[in-house]
């Protein structure tokens, strides 16, 4: 039987495809429904074609307002988290020093506790304190789960470095501060890029702390989560549509650099 | 020529004092750690003391709260929530088994036979990270939708009348049940299965497969005694990084869920933000926290163990 | 002999290291002069490496001192030392091409134009084509001559080698161990060159200091360290040696006489590193290609005055250009006898009773309470 044979050669094959597209589906669903026209206030139903959402993209109120603010938080969490954490790896990764694994269990339980719990310690620590909830507690709150997805990228970076590196530098006269400007940090690069991106992500995408400590404030995920109970513009598709796009088409773009790159000099 | 001498140094020109070998920079490491660790500690270790101790206060909103030891809140929220509880496990439990079964052939795929098609593939796995996750959540609305295509198909097949006998749906819906629920955690938190099992099974050495091909392994049992067990690694983090979100989830719950499918985030959500019973929301806070670190641990000692093995 | 002229030589005094309780070097004192090949030879763990970075300024001694010239550096950071270093796998940086890691020890110093000098530079290693590219856009061989060009360009008292050749397979390692060898004629800078491969050392070094344990065992010129080893060590790291137990009967003028096994062995008194009183215990060492061998029937052609073993062919394997026989011999269980193919006779087989004879000028003695061993173990493991 060369069917059952084919079938059972790619049986891993035709698996996984069926997971990526289980994964993809929603994705799929989110740009079609970017093109309808509901008939009420859920746009779950496809009814008819439409490009109106796409032409007035900001048609909805407070959703573009709520989708800046989030980029700002988005921005200076990623900037506060990749500073601190970077410095916190590389005295984890080139120090010794007294109560290492006091820090290191530190940085790996923000990563082990579920958000809910997180968000709702954070919550009380705001109240006692009489904190005003808004902008600068969500920032707050967005740097301390970053962190630590920054240390732990960063770290594996630089303690996959050869430490010989370094130690050429110096002995090609550059200083330590020389050293770090021009070698570690350089080498390094990588992994501090990948610690920033992922606290992009995360925090652009975070609800459930954001949630308990926004107040008033309302950032784009809390906006989406509110229009699943008032009624779900559109315009939510085109925004999620064009995010998916972007991502794809800066991934493809920066790996043909990377291939030209490469096959320029070889 | 050049000459060895064990004893004696040759006699030289005067001498600068030997210079003390200087230890620059003992403080450095603080310096770097202080400001990041600082902020974990006032943002996350103090609040978390803040939740305790907001645990076994009594008062009311308006009087204010004090401190006075009452633990009997923790045993009046498990009285009353354990079902909530009971129900996070299971639902994160299955989430977890089914992230494992759908992303290990996908992680298999993408390390081994994807050859050019590799890069392409990774993209597609994180690539819906960029969409929000809540609008992607909410397409499964669509999806499941009642009378829907996924709904028809499964009627037709009589899937439905088996998970409905079984509890898992409820007559011709899909939607608003655990069913639901439990498909939009698999959703969710699948690539935090997928990433670190392909972290794990890219290291393997591709030669290792033929190895047991050429030592009369069948590729069923080179797949149980060679690649699964060098992929543990993979497969306990993948779990973890599924489990532990799962367990503490509440939008899907709330997206797709109905009032029987609340969990343990659902409760803490709304004690929190809608009640605002904060001894209540931080004892079960207190307790999530405690069963996941104590699961967690007990996971990875196991694990460790049966690594060995 | 020291020379007359000692500005440009390196001078270790006293010079140790040890972490913790573990000494990786004992106290040494070690002068390697102006524009010579010095090669530090050892097994791994030897302290070679360990002194090679104390010259560098990698490691800092935990006592004794460095001198460059007539300056002492000891305490001197790396960065302010007139030394440079060719690493062990190159550690060429990944972020930058060719040019750029020739030229970073120039823009380091302040220098602005180094294009003429980074260009002359890749031209003596032959690499003027590949400026542009990434290290890891190299063979093995090109990167290694990078390391080469971005220390020599600087123009160092002192360039340093740290198992420069290991990454390579043997075929380019002959070569660029003639290259290296070229390159040390040409621009006549110090080299200091650690590696634990004997053929390399022998080969490219004028001098060779042979380390074990932390010490300096032996030192010399290559063919003065293989013809008068002094140590066991030396005699069984480099190359291979025949070790026989005797015992010293009498002296007669430069000559001692030994009984060894019921024979009679001669030694001349200055190839004798040990003491030798009457009765003492000697090791009396021969090396496998200075042997000749005979079938036992053709004993009485053996000229007069030469030392003499009996023994029964253990085994023997053919390679080519040379025969080497074990023989199972009363004085020494595996006797080793390398013979050319001059002439072969036939009857030279496992099993045949045959007598070996050598001139007792080429016997060397050594002290009989070293381990006999030594170096032997180290030696093969390195090999393979």
């Amino acid at each position: 039987m060369p069917f059952v044979n084919w079938l059972k050669r790619h049986l891993v094959v035709i698996a996984g495809l069926l997971t990526l597209s289980y994964l993809l589906l929603p994705n799929i669903v989110v740009t079609v429904f970017s093109f309808n026209k509901p008939k009420g206030r859920f746009n779950y139903q496809w009814q008819q074609f439409s490009t109106d959402a796409w032409k007035d993209p900001c048609g909805v109120a407070d959703m573009c307002g709520s989708l800046s603010l989030s980029l700002q938080i988005a921005f200076w969490a990623t900037v506060g988290a990749t500073v601190l954490g970077t410095m916190i790896a590389f005295a984890l990764v080139r120090y010794r020093f007294r109560a290492r694994g006091a820090v290191n269990s530190l940085i790996f339980l923000p990563m082990a506790m579920p958000e809910v719990v997180m968000a709702a310690s954070l919550l009380t620590l705001f109240l006692n304190m009489g904190a005003q909830l808004g902008f600068w507690t969500i920032l707050i709150a967005h740097i301390m789960f970053c962190l630590s997805f920054v240390v732990t990228a960063v770290k594996a970076r630089v303690m996959s470095m050869d430490p010989r590196l370094e130690q050429a530098a110096q002995d090609l006269y550059a200083g330590p501060v020389q050293t770090f400007l021009r070698v570690t940090l350089p080498i390094a690069a990588p992994g501090i890029a990948a610690g920033a991106l992922l606290s992009f992500a995360l925090s652009f995408d975070d609800f459930i702390i954001t949630n308990f400590n926004a107040g008033s404030t309302v950032t784009f995920p809390m906006f989406v989560w509110g229009s699943a109970q008032r009624g779900t513009p559109v315009q939510i598709n085109v925004i999620g549509t064009a995010m998916f796009l972007l991502a794809v088409l800066f991934v493809l773009v920066s790996m043909l650099i990377g291939n030209r790159r490469g096959r320029q000099k070889a | 020529m050049a000459t060895v001498t064990e004893a004696e140094a040759p006699p030289l020109a005067p001498q600068p004092a030997p210079k003390p070998p200087k230890k620059r920079g003992r403080l450095v490491p603080y310096w770097l750690l202080l400001p990041g660790l600082l902020w974990l500690v006032v943002f996350f270790a103090l609040p978390m003391i803040y939740q305790g101790s907001t645990s076994v206060q009594t008062g009311s909103l308006e009087e204010g709260y004090k401190v006075t030891w009452h633990f009997a809140t923790y045993w009046d929220a498990l009285s009353e929530y354990w079902p909530q509880f009971l129900r996070s496990v299971f639902y994160a439990g299955a989430a977890t088994v089914l992230c494992l079964v759908l992303g290990y052939p996908l992680a298999y795929l993408i390390a081994f036979r994807a050859g050019r098609w590799r890069n392409l593939i990774m993209i597609l796995v994180i690539a819906p990270f960029f969409t929000s996750f809540l609008i992607r959540t909410l397409a499964w609305k669509t999806i499941l939708a009642d009378g829907g295509p996924v709904v028809g198909a499964l009627n037709t097949l009589h899937v439905l009348d088996v998970t409905s006998w079984l509890g898992w749906t409820a007559g011709d819906r899909v939607l608003a049940t655990p069913l639901a629920v439990v498909c939009g955690l698999t959703y969710n938190f699948l690539p935090f299965m997928i990433l670190p099992l392909y972290t794990s099974l890219e290291r393997i050495d591709g030669r290792l497969h033929e190895a047991a091909g050429d030592l009369y392994a069948k590729p069923i049992t080179t797949f149980r005694k060679v690649t699964f067990p060098l992929s543990m690694p993979g497969v306990v983090s993948g779990t973890l990084l599924t489990f532990i979100p799962a367990a503490g989830d509440y939008v899907n719950a709330e997206l797709l869920g109905s009032t029987d499918t609340r969990m343990i985030g659902n409760v803490i959500q709304t004690q929190f933000l809608r009640i605002l019973d904060y001894p209540t929301a931080a004892a079960l806070s207190f307790i999530l926290m405690a069963a996941i670190l104590a699961m967690v641990t007990f996971y990875i000692r196991r694990s460790g163990t049966e690594d060995l093995v | 002999m020291m020379t007359t002229e000692t500005s440009g030589d390196v001078r270790l005094t006293g010079i140790s290291k040890t972490y913790g309780s573990f000494t990786a070097v004992h106290p040494l004192d070690l002068t390697v002069p102006q524009g010579s090949f010095f090669a530090l030879l050892g097994a791994s763990g030897c302290g070679k490496t360990t002194t090679l970075r104390m010259i560098a300024g990698l490691e800092e001694p935990s006592s004794g001192t460095v001198y460059l010239g007539d300056q002492e550096v000891t305490h001197l950071p790396p960065y302010k030392r007139p030394v440079n270093t060719v690493f062990q796998s190159y550690a060429l940086f990944p972020h930058l091409d060719i040019f750029e890691n020739v030229a970073f020890g120039l823009r380091r110093r302040g220098i602005k134009s180094v294009k003429k000098q980074v260009e002359e530079m890749l031209d003596l290693v032959q690499l003027g084509e590949q400026a542009r590219k990434k290290p890891h856009q190299l063979s093995g061989g090109q990167q290694q001559r990078v390391a080469v060009a971005r220390a020599l360009i600087n123009h160092p008292k002192v360039l340093l080698l740290d198992e420069p050749l290991g990454a390579l397979d043997l075929k380019l390692r002959r070569q660029m161990q003639l290259e290296l060898k070229r390159i040390q004629t040409e621009v006549g800078i110090t080299f200091v060159h650690v590696t634990h491969d004997q053929e390399e050392a022998m080969t490219m070094a004028d001098t060779v200091a042979v380390m074990n344990a932390g010490r300096v065992e032996q030192l010399g010129s290559p063919a003065d360290l293989y013809e008068n080893p002094q140590t066991t060590f030396v005699a069984n790291f480099l190359g291979t040696s025949n070790l026989i137990e005797a015992e010293v009967d009498a002296k007669s003028g430069a000559e001692i006489v030994l009984k060894a096994g019921g024979g009679r062995l001669v030694l001349p008194e200055a190839r004798c590193s040990a003491p030798t009183a009457t009765g003492g215990k000697v090791l009396v060492g021969v090396r496998p290609e200075k042997i000749s061998l005979v079938h036992a029937d053709e004993a009485d052609a053996i000229p007069d005055g030469r030392n003499r073993v009996t023994g029964r062919i253990a085994q023997s394997s053919f390679i080519g250009v040379s025969t080497q026989y074990v023989i199972d011999s009363p004085v020494c269980p595996e006797f080793e006898v390398y013979v050319q193919n001059i002439d072969r006779d036939s009857r030279l087989a496992p099993g045949a009773e045959v007598v070996l004879h050598w001139n007792p000028e080429h016997t060397f003695g050594l002290d009989a309470a070293q381990d006999i061993d030594a170096g032997v173990e180290t030696a093969e493991e390195e090999a393979a």
